[in-house]
């Protein structure tokens, strides 16, 4: 590389270089366009984040129902804005540690029953209000209440009183619980002036961009907020997120370059899409799952034999290779995987077994088919993925007939209602949190009916338990259980596959949630 | 058959090689209907005339059984939206007064609501088996064939040779049969082509959204959606059926148009 | 009174009470939905307590007939009501969806009823050679393509290969007219391209049908040009079922075009409504469902009214 050349480099990577003008002026010096983009990418990077432009996202997973309470998120684009607008009290960072927000420091009683969290000073919300303890009080005494219908009430639940000492909150817990802060980077949780009692719909919050225009299910515009109290995020002037639910609508807006950052690559096209210029393709590892879900007390799944059939009669591999063309790892039949903290790695994984599930399926004494309900927003691919099942369940002589149900009401009318169904789950930072939102007895969303008391004991005592060694061998004794009599087929871990052009640059890896856990319009930057 | 011009006739016998392969399904598609053998979206090789599906299953096989379930969906809504709608329509035309207005106005009143949405909400409160899908279809269909079959019948019911008939004492049925339905044939006819066309794409709107035929059986619409991905990076396996649909819907209406002038000739216009 | 006059206010009398037999249809229809609003909207951490709560203070424990009386009489004052969903006011958000769609529907339709009508005439004129051959032949592939592929096949062209319009077709209001038009290139490609066989190939075949009457020969006797005597003598004739097909694909245009705008993610009514249906938001189906057959039944009239002023027979009954 000779010194033309890395002048070059430097003046585009500052920007005062246009780039195309970079590759042109790179190829009359004889370096390829795809050696001078990767080169400058780098060079781009070291350089730092460069501050100002605009950034467009193509979304899916947005309504014209959607609302600015943070209360009531739960698909995609709410998560999306809240995470650009909202503060949390915390984070969970890419390396699994908790990074403070509002939260400055916190420290817990030897019993873990006792937080305290200390509150930044200084940091101010859209509307100019400085944020105080008392705020951060009131959200989560929000979030508590019954008829806010949050998203976050489970994990309110566990919290016996919430206080104010100054500049510190103070939060009591029923029973000892060691994962507390995590559970407070929920995406809900987003502090708002007097926690949202006056308007939970103001979109008034403390984070980087504020809101400029909300056309629920059409488009979100954000602007920087001119007083966010970090630096180090927020690179962009403003924000633009376009609802484009449309798979390949999403992807030709990306390559037409309509839009520079993209959620939810299909599977299937993500290796396609990957070859086309100046697309970048992210696939990132992570808790969610794609299952399939019997309800353990009715029959005929509350027999156990004919549910360990069906769990042999599955063909995980096959799955991950033509549902997720290998975007995704193979379940072992428990909520759990390698992205958790304290997983048993020695936890033997089922294989597909034609004979052995034939075996279990004759003890059961079942016969005729089995009605397998699933729909395309089970989960992406959930036909398909219960058409494979119906044919590796053939091979052992089990009959599954599938029933795709409308789109339309699939998560009120069928989901948690129908004894055999399709469903999805995005994951939960910690495994006590996964059990306890789906396996616990009298668990809010115990979409198997799974009933074992020897299994809520031990979920209560590690909870408590500080001791990491012990808690790890409690909860692989706990998915040993779901595993081998809870009511879970889970045949595949998904990565979240997001995309994004060369016109920004700066993602890392974040295994939380999709986008860089949501914060990708935060942490990257322009590239032009 | 005499008589036939060249397109008619290519369009028949292409009609019915689709009709013939859609009955022979089981004897002529080379694999099982549902069973997986290959890769994901192979490209056509020996083994895989059209090449392979989003789930890998031989393309050729689902587009065989998939027209079975098309044709016989689209044919048989086709057929009830027709006998329903035009009768129905002349016999408003014909009687007139307060008979007309009752029928037209309800008419009237079901087509207000669009039929997607009425489709959606009949077909999430009833089970979606065959026979309800085509039932509800050729119900809503036959408002649209309704509508059509009375605007031309009350035009042709002021004709004076009706009237001729009316003074020479014949009965209502032998009006609507005898005189209305042979000169109303053409604009029915060529409609009756298109209705076959829309059966066919709102039995695919119906997949679309979720309410359609039952995985893994599939029609071509269905076809067209599982492999949509595809399209915009050059992969074929969604075009393969939309050409089927081309394909047939182009026949059937080459047939159609020789009919239309069979019928307007038959009517003796100028000349005969 | 004129009969022709009598007539049209019979048809417009009709129209209204039509109306308020829709109005009725869709109050009772969305009550037969499956799923209950108050369990839909709090989900599955519902208590009995909450679901109560929440039925009377929505009035779902008061008669039906209550209810419609309240919903209509408000729905007449132009109020709405609010979505249950997300609490915004419904007439507000519907507005400028409704503007959007009729936005779209009026540039789609712009280009192709004339259109249609103009190469049905031809096809008439060059009946049975290569120019009706041709236009029957892209008409008919135009038509049989699912709607969606064609989107994607449009799509893939024009905008991720070519560049020449955005695949997206988002509009806000501080768009000028020419950016608009720019915008909804694409989806009234589309919409242009799906509707127009239906109404080309009937405006063919309805004068087809009167190229056969005596006055037509007359024409032709009196030497006029062949394209004069089928635009001047017998496309007036043939109005009656062309405007019935116009008039379908108008409807069409505006109540059916869901799946173009989830293609082209194109902020009007149909996904809206779709969004407000997953979720049992009851109000919002209702308000839209009165809009369309409000709509519909105006077009249907307009379609009625244009049938009667064209016959000469029904113009001047015997």
């Amino acid at each position: 590389m000779n010194d033309e050349f890395r002048y070059l480099l430097a003046r585009a990577a500052r920007g005062s270089l246009d780039r195309r003008a970079f590759l042109g002026r790179a190829a009359a010096l004889g370096v390829t366009s795809t050696v001078a983009t990767g080169l400058l990418s780098k060079a781009v990077l070291a350089q730092g984040p460069r501050q100002g432009g605009s950034l467009v996202m193509g979304l899916q997973g947005g309504e014209s129902t959607n609302s600015l309470d943070p209360a009531l998120a739960a698909s995609q684009v709410p998560f999306s804005y809240l995470k650009v607008s909202g503060e949390p009290l915390v984070n969970i960072g890419a390396d699994g540690n908790l990074q403070g927000r509002i939260a400055e420091e916190w420290t817990a009683s030897p019993d873990a029953t006792e937080w305290r969290f200390k509150i930044r000073s200084g940091v101010e919300f859209h509307n100019g209000q400085t944020v105080t303890a008392e705020d951060v009080a009131q959200t989560l005494r929000r979030h508590s209440n019954e008829d806010s219908q949050s998203g976050a009430l489970g994990i309110m639940r566990g919290i016996s009183s919430i206080a104010v000492e100054g500049d510190t909150l103070v939060l009591q817990t029923e029973g000892p619980n060691a994962d507390l802060p995590f559970l407070l980077a929920d995406y809900h949780l987003m502090i708002q002036p007097n926690g949202g009692f006056d308007d939970a719909t103001a979109g008034i919050f403390a984070g980087a961009y504020k809101w400029v225009e909300n056309e629920p299910g059409v488009r979100h515009v954000l602007e920087k907020h001119a007083n966010y109290w970090d630096s180090s995020v927020g690179h962009f002037n403003s924000i633009e997120m376009l609802v484009i639910n449309d798979s390949t609508a999403r992807n030709s807006a990306l390559q037409s370059g309509q839009v520079q950052l993209i959620n939810r690559v299909e599977p299937r096209v993500a290796g396609l899409l990957a070859r086309a210029p100046g697309i970048h393709v992210e696939s990132t590892a992570g808790r969610g799952h794609y299952v399939f879900i019997m309800h353990c007390n009715t029959a005929p799944f509350d027999n156990n034999d004919l549910r360990m059939a069906l769990k042999l009669a599955i063909d995980r591999q096959d799955m991950v290779d033509r549902i997720l063309r290998g975007y995704g790892s193979v379940g072992n039949d428990m909520p759990i995987n390698a992205s958790y903290p304290l997983f048993d790695e020695s936890i033997p994984q089922r294989q597909y077994d034609p004979d052995q599930a034939r075996f279990h399926y004759e003890r059961s004494g079942h016969s005729g088919p089995i009605q397998l309900r699933t729909s395309e927003v089970a989960f992406p691919g959930a036909v398909d993925a219960a058409q494979l099942f119906k044919e590796s369940a053939a091979a052992a002589g089990i009959d599954i007939e599938i029933l795709r149900e409308p789109g339309d009401g699939y998560w009120s009318e069928v989901w948690n209602v129908q004894p055999f169904s399709a469903s999805y789950w995005g994951g939960r930072p910690v495994q006590d949190q996964m059990y306890s939102t789906a396996y616990l007895s009298n668990a809010d969303w115990n979409d198997t009916r799974f009933f074992n008391e020897h299994f809520d004991e031990l979920l209560l005592q590690a909870r408590g338990e500080l001791d990491q060694t012990r808690r790890k061998a409690m909860y692989s004794e706990m998915g040993m259980m779901v595993r081998d009599e809870g009511g879970l087929i889970c045949p595949m871990f998904n990565d979240f596959i997001d995309a994004y052009n060369d016109q920004i640059t700066g993602w890392v890896t974040n295994p939380n949630l999709e986008m860089m856990d949501g914060l990708a319009p935060v942490q990257m930057w322009s590239a032009e | 058959m005499k008589g036939m011009t060249l397109s008619a006739l290519l369009g028949l016998f292409i009609t019915g090689l689709f009709f013939a392969a859609a009955i022979l399904a089981p004897w002529i598609a080379p694999y099982g209907m549902s069973e997986i053998v290959g890769d994901i979206w192979e490209p056509s090789s020996a083994d895989f005339w059209l090449g392979t599906d989003n789930l890998g299953r031989d393309l050729l096989t689902r587009m065989i059984y998939g027209g079975r379930n098309t044709i016989f969906v689209a044919s048989a809504a086709t057929a009830v939206s027709f006998c329903l709608g035009s009768i129905l329509g002349f016999t408003a035309a014909v009687y007139g007064g307060w008979v007309d207005q009752a029928m037209s106005r309800f008419n009237d009143l079901v087509m207000s609501i669009p039929t997607l949405i009425f489709a959606l909400v009949v077909l999430s409160v009833m089970p979606v088996t065959l026979p309800i899908l085509i039932l509800v279809m050729g119900l809503l269909d036959s408002t649209r064939v309704f509508r059509l079959s009375r605007a031309v019948a009350v035009d042709i019911n002021v004709m004076d040779y009706v009237e001729a008939a009316r003074l020479r004492g014949e009965g209502q049925r032998w009006v609507i049969f005898r005189e209305i339905l042979p000169n109303a044939l053409s604009p029915l006819v060529a409609e009756l082509g298109l209705r076959f066309i829309f059966a066919i794409l709102f039995i695919s709107t119906l997949s679309f959204l979720g309410l359609g035929i039952q995985p893994p059986a599939a029609d071509w619409g269905g076809i067209v959606k599982e492999n949509r991905e595809g399209i915009v990076y050059g992969i074929p396996a969604a075009l393969i059926p939309a050409v089927a649909i081309v394909t047939l819907s182009i026949s059937v209406n080459l047939v159609a148009d020789w009919a239309l002038n069979r019928t307007t000739s038959l009517k003796g216009g100028r000349g005969a | 009174m004129h009969p022709v006059l009598k007539l049209v206010i019979q048809r417009l009398a009709l129209g209204l009470l039509l109306l308020l037999a829709a109005s009725v249809l869709i109050f009772v229809g969305t009550q037969i939905l499956p799923g209950d609003v108050a369990q839909a909207i709090l989900g599955q951490g519902a208590t009995p307590e909450a679901l109560a709560n929440l039925r009377s203070e929505l009035g779902l424990d008061e008669p039906a007939f209550t209810r419609y009386i309240e919903w209509l009489s408000s729905a007449l004052q132009g109020d709405l009501g609010t979505a249950l969903s997300n609490g915004r006011d419904i007439a507000s958000s519907i507005g400028g969806r409704l503007q959007n769609t009729l936005f779209l529907a009026a540039v789609a339709a712009c280009i192709s009823v004339p259109l249609a009508i103009f190469l049905g005439l031809l096809a008439v004129r060059y009946r049975d050679r290569w120019p009706d051959k041709l236009i029957s032949a892209i008409t008919l592939t135009s038509i049989s393509l699912p709607e969606f592929l064609l989107g994607y096949v449009i799509m893939y062209f024009f905008s991720v290969q070519w560049g020449l319009f955005p695949s997206v077709s988002n509009i806000n209001s501080g768009m000028s007219f020419l950016e608009k038009l720019n915008a909804v290139a694409l989806p009234a490609m589309v919409l242009t391209l799906v509707v127009l066989a239906h109404m080309m190939r009937m405006t063919r075949a309805a004068i087809l049908n009167v190229m056969q009457s005596a006055y037509v020969e007359t024409a032709e006797l009196k030497g006029l040009r062949r394209f004069t005597i089928i635009a001047r003598h017998a496309m007036p004739n043939a109005i009656a079922p062309i405007v019935n097909v116009v008039m379908i694909n108008l409807a069409y245009l505006v109540v059916g075009v869901v799946v173009i705008e989830v293609v082209f993610v194109y902020p009007g009514m149909g996904q809206y409504l779709v969004d407000h249906v997953a979720k049992r938001d009851v109000p919002v189906v209702q308000a839209c469902g009165l809009i369309f057959a409000t709509i519909y039944i105006g077009l249907n009239i307009l379609a009625d009214v244009i049938s009667i002023l064209s016959n000469p027979r029904l113009r001047h009954p015997k």
